[in-house]
């Protein structure tokens, strides 16, 4: 392997574990809701903004970081409750329109309230790259990296281990049977907006030391967290961060390889590529239509 | 040169003086209807870097200059819209600005792009319009109405060349965002460079959005011989260029534009900046010019006002609009009205005005009136600006 | 049945009155400018509410469209030189033969996965404009010369807003045509249509290339008409905004697409004077009128007066 595709190979998958985090909040409110929550990407940006705000308040930044993260899983509760809730009922387009509304809303506030300029959060230990075989990658990377497997790992316990877990992949494979089963679905869609929302900030804060974040900073992010989601077969989390590595190293390898130019193309005709022979995704269900 | 300032200011005090008595005597300052002036700029999207400062710095100055009684004894108004980086929208704003809010003069465009979008409407409407965007093309051919206040983008590679030649390296690659003055700068680079002997020896880009440059520098890194790597492009884009070519390891020296001129550049790229060169105007090390030099008084005034009112360090971007500003002041100050054709024509007259820029001296052919000397060649040195000698 | 024909030729009459005094009611050029603008927009939202609200697909990416017949028309008319007329019609062409041949592959997805195809489609044409550049201008955009026939603001109102009324009147036929009722079934539902049998896609496939026509003449003509074309025109966030014009009036409603054009182009420039304020309040609006009034504002009022009718 040469150390040129090695280095493709670390950026990509840098980036694609953050798209796979992404992916995996759109996954889980796919399940609870089957909407569709355009306003993942802003959860992303508040962990990274919230993160610059609370470290500029003085607090060290472990306390910054829980902070940042409290502080966006309380806009995901917000969103269930005052946006979703009230809705109930509006086809899953409305309810995705619902969405686009508080994107905006939560980037009009970021804007105001943080101001538009970009920032840098520090990196967690250290920006001296290290050197393996000839390519180099950064501390961050491997936080971002070793933190995206812990929180898979703990995902995945939560959702086979515990009530709350099993009641979120009971409502999604049948929400009216989990009702008669004496599932409070409302209460599960309440904590999977806020769980969404805390896993964006996570990946938020994890990969701004690197791209550097701004209220604008959850566009992009989202976009290619949903090309992730998608990509693995919607609502199958594991799936979602396979999809986000497979966006994020196809990105990287054409911008090394091809044409730098085309490199976000390039992620995009791989998706259409995989449904047009896949029309469920890489890993989703191919089940057949509710009449 | 300051005394030219001095006359302006008091000009602009005396007749605030004889508005204020029109004010005791009317009951009513506003009988005179104000100034209008328009702008549009990138206040939000990947140019909010430019448009942000350029914003705040002409909402600061019309307030002093309203406090100071206003121009002409008239109070001037701003008219702002925000276009974001898309030219479109700029063409909505002046078509807006210039029928609806009927400005007499617009001050504005942070992007290449949007400033030659609207060209065609200003030249039409004949509307005095002072452009705050890099690209040479904006006054060459020089426009009718149209002038600029920032360095070109031509000029930005004429100086890294001069610096590359003073240094004997000749072979460099580049690395350009994909956005309207990347994509300028680039253009002029490739032509200017063999006057200089320089050699580009790859060309890489990168989109206005994008969070990782390690594929695109690590193919630089790959071709030998390179000795210099210039980046054409502004925003946080050349930050994360800079941090990617230290993780990369890579060692040649690395210029940046004038399209950086911010301390949060510095503060975006962190250590990764050390070391890093780009031409640049005297705003940006106000407090370590020369005594002597006549451009100090006015930046470090400006420079005070501006982080007095917002905090933080001020950024050539700003320092654009407040020259723009000034300028058609000055300019109206002189016409002794808002008549357009006279405003213009006092703009095209304006001379040994002192700004953030430099010297600037206008006339029928050179609709900017900036010479390289304006620009300084600056090095990143314990993450602050100093001069290169 | 019978209940629609009437505000059906109604809604004809009250939106030419509209359009006929609409003038002496604007005072300058913008003003003039923005309701052309809603013109443009409602023309491409009727067509892009023929594939959401009766075809019941959801797409992402129909900003490509206007920007395919917007470059199309460009190109072929500064860089080659044709006349824009024929620019326009070959765009066009272009653009409907294009839509035809990804269209099945395409709409064989179902739901979301339509939806992130049509979107990942969308954004590959804007990437192909913003990239090549020595054809498109970049991102910068580019110049184009106008028709020369039309110069005067005022004849482009009077022609815009006829040509929206044809697009009003043409979708309000094919909605009550038995093709329309076809496609009803295919959004009632679409295994139920193909029992009693339905040609789901063939339908499904018909309606894409109409609305992609339909964008493709609007992006050529909103090119001659400015002077001046930019990538953004092609981009995502084009697409979602006409998405959100169509929902915002009212899906499955001719008319609730000019409406939430019209309020949604007018609406950002009302806001302007909120300066930073104005991207949150905007969004609040949208929030606020969705969950409020989920089915659309011309539904939704519609049946408040049929309501008020019966009691």
């Amino acid at each position: 392997m040469s150390a040129e595709f090695l280095q493709f190979l670390f950026s990509g998958v840098t980036l694609g574990a953050t798209y796979g985090l992404v992916g995996l909040g759109f996954s889980i409110i796919y399940n609870a809701s089957n909407v569709i929550n355009f306003a993942q990407g802003e959860f992303v940006m508040m962990g990274g903004m919230g993160t610059v705000f609370f470290l500029g308040l003085g607090l060290p930044m472990p306390v910054a970081i829980l902070a940042a993260i409290a502080l966006t899983t309380l806009f995901g509760f917000g969103l269930e409750r005052f946006a979703i809730a009230p809705a109930r009922g509006a086809n899953v387009v409305t309810l995705i329109i619902i969405t686009i509304g508080a994107s905006i809303v939560m980037r009009g506030l970021a804007q105001v309230v943080w101001g538009k300029e970009f920032h840098a959060v520090p990196p967690f230990s250290g920006d001296e790259p290290i050197t393996i075989a000839g390519a180099t990658i950064l501390p961050q990377s491997l936080w971002v990296l070793g933190i995206t497997v812990l929180l898979v790992i703990a995902l995945r316990f939560f959702f086979e281990k515990t009530i709350m877990g099993k009641a979120i992949i009971a409502t999604s494979l049948n929400r009216d049977a989990a009702m008669l089963m004496g599932i409070n679905v409302r209460f599960v869609l309440f904590i999977s907006f806020g769980l969404s929302a805390a896993l964006g900030a996570i990946a938020g804060i994890l990969v701004s030391p690197i791209t550097l974040t701004n209220f604008e900073a959850g566009i992009m992010l989202g976009l290619k967290g949903f090309c992730a989601a998608i990509l693995g077969g919607l609502g199958n989390g594991m799936g979602a961060v396979a999809g986000g590595l497979i966006v994020g190293i196809a990105e990287a390898m054409g911008a090394g390889y091809l044409i730098s130019e085309y490199k976000d193309a390039i992620a995009f005709v791989l998706i259409l590529l995989v449904l047009f022979f896949k029309p469920s995704g890489l890993f989703g269900k191919t089940g057949t239509e509710r009449v | 040169m300051t005394s030219r300032q001095n006359s302006i200011k008091k000009t602009i005090a005396a007749l605030g003086m004889v508005a204020g008595a029109f004010a005791v005597t009317a009951q009513d300052a506003q009988a005179a209807d104000p100034i209008k002036i328009g702008t549009f700029l990138s206040v939000t999207g990947p140019a909010s870097f430019l448009g942000d400062p350029e914003l705040k710095t002409l909402e600061l100055y019309i307030e002093k200059l309203n406090e100071g009684g206003g121009v002409l004894g008239r109070q001037l108004e701003l008219v702002q819209y925000d276009v974001g980086v898309d030219s479109k929208k700029a063409i909505t704003a002046v078509k807006r600005l210039i029928s609806q809010d009927e400005v007499d003069v617009i001050i504005g465009g942070s992007t290449s792009g949007a400033t030659m979008a609207v060209v065609p409407l200003v030249e039409k409407a004949g509307v005095p319009f002072i452009s705050l965007a890099g690209a040479v093309a904006i006054v060459e051919p020089v426009k009718k109405w149209v002038f600029k206040t920032p360095h070109t983008d031509k000029m930005a590679c004429g100086k890294i060349f001069e610096d590359l030649q003073a240094r004997g390296l000749t072979t460099i690659a580049m690395i350009s965002g994909t956005g309207g003055f990347g994509k300028s700068m680039n253009g002029q680079c490739t032509k200017l460079a063999p006057a200089y002997n320089i050699k580009i020896a790859i060309s890489e880009s990168y989109g206005p959005k994008d969070t990782d440059m390690t594929a695109q520098l690590t193919k630089i890194k790959g071709v030998d011989g390179v000795q210099a790597v210039v980046n054409a492009g502004f925003g946080q884009g050349p930050a994360i260029v800079t941090k990617n070519y230290r993780q990369l390891g890579m060692t040649a020296p690395l210029y940046q534009s004038h399209g950086v001129a911010s301390k949060k550049f510095i503060e975006l790229a962190g250590d990764a900046a050390e070391g890093v060169r780009l031409p640049a105007a005297a705003l940006l090390v106000a407090d370590t010019l020369p005594d002597g030099d006549a451009q100090k008084p006015v930046v470090q005034a400006y420079s005070k006002d501006y982080s007095e009112a917002y905090g933080g360090s001020v950024s050539t971007f700003g320092g654009h609009a407040y020259d723009g500003l000034q300028i058609a002041v000055a300019a109206i100050v002189r016409a002794g009205s808002t008549d357009k054709e006279a405003v213009r024509n006092e703009i095209e007259k304006t001379s040994g005005y002192v700004g953030t820029g430099g010297v600037v001296n206008m006339s029928a052919d050179d609709h900017l009136g900036l010479d390289l000397s304006a620009f300084r060649m600056l090095e990143i040195k314990n993450g602050d600006w100093s001069i290169v000698k | 049945m019978e209940k629609l024909k009437s505000p059906r030729t109604g809604g004809i009459l009250v939106l030419c009155a509209i359009i006929a005094i609409l003038p002496a009611f604007l005072s300058n050029a913008f003003q003039m400018e923005i309701a052309i603008l809603i013109f443009f927009n409602a023309i491409v939202c009727i067509g892009l509410n023929l594939l959401i609200g009766y075809g019941g697909q959801i797409s992402l990416g129909h900003g490509a469209f206007v920007g395919l017949g917007a470059y199309g028309s460009a190109i072929l008319s500064m860089g080659q030189g044709w006349d824009p007329l024929l620019a326009m019609v070959i765009a066009a062409i272009f653009t409907g033969v294009l839509a035809f041949v990804i269209a099945r592959p395409i709409l064989k997805l179902k739901g979301h996965y339509l939806a992130m195809a049509t979107l990942g489609m969308g954004i590959i044409i804007s990437i192909v404009i913003n990239t090549e550049d020595q054809f498109t201008g970049g991102p910068d955009g580019m110049y184009v010369d106008g028709l020369s026939f039309v110069t005067k603001q005022i004849h482009w109102y009077w022609i815009i807003g006829a040509l929206l009324i044809f697009s009003v009147w043409a979708s309000l036929n094919l909605i009550h045509s038995p093709i329309g009722r076809a496609l009803r079934a295919v959004h009632g539902s679409e295994v139920a249509a193909e029992v009693v049998g339905v040609d789901t896609t063939r339908f499904k496939v018909m309606i894409f290339v109409v609305s992609a026509v339909f964008a493709s003449v609007v992006g050529s003509l909103g090119v001659y008409y400015s002077n001046f074309v930019t990538p953004d025109i092609a981009g995502f966030f084009h697409s979602i905004e006409l998405v959100v014009m169509v929902v915002f009036g009212g899906m499955a409603s001719t008319f609730g697409a000019v409406v939430g054009a019209a309020i949604l182009t007018t609406l950002p420039q009302f806001l302007t004077f909120l300066h930073d304020y104005e991207h949150l309040v905007f969004g609040l609006i949208l929030m606020l009128t969705m969950i409020y009034l989920p089915k659309g504002l011309v539904p939704t009022i519609t049946a408040f007066f049929k309501k008020g009718d019966k009691s």
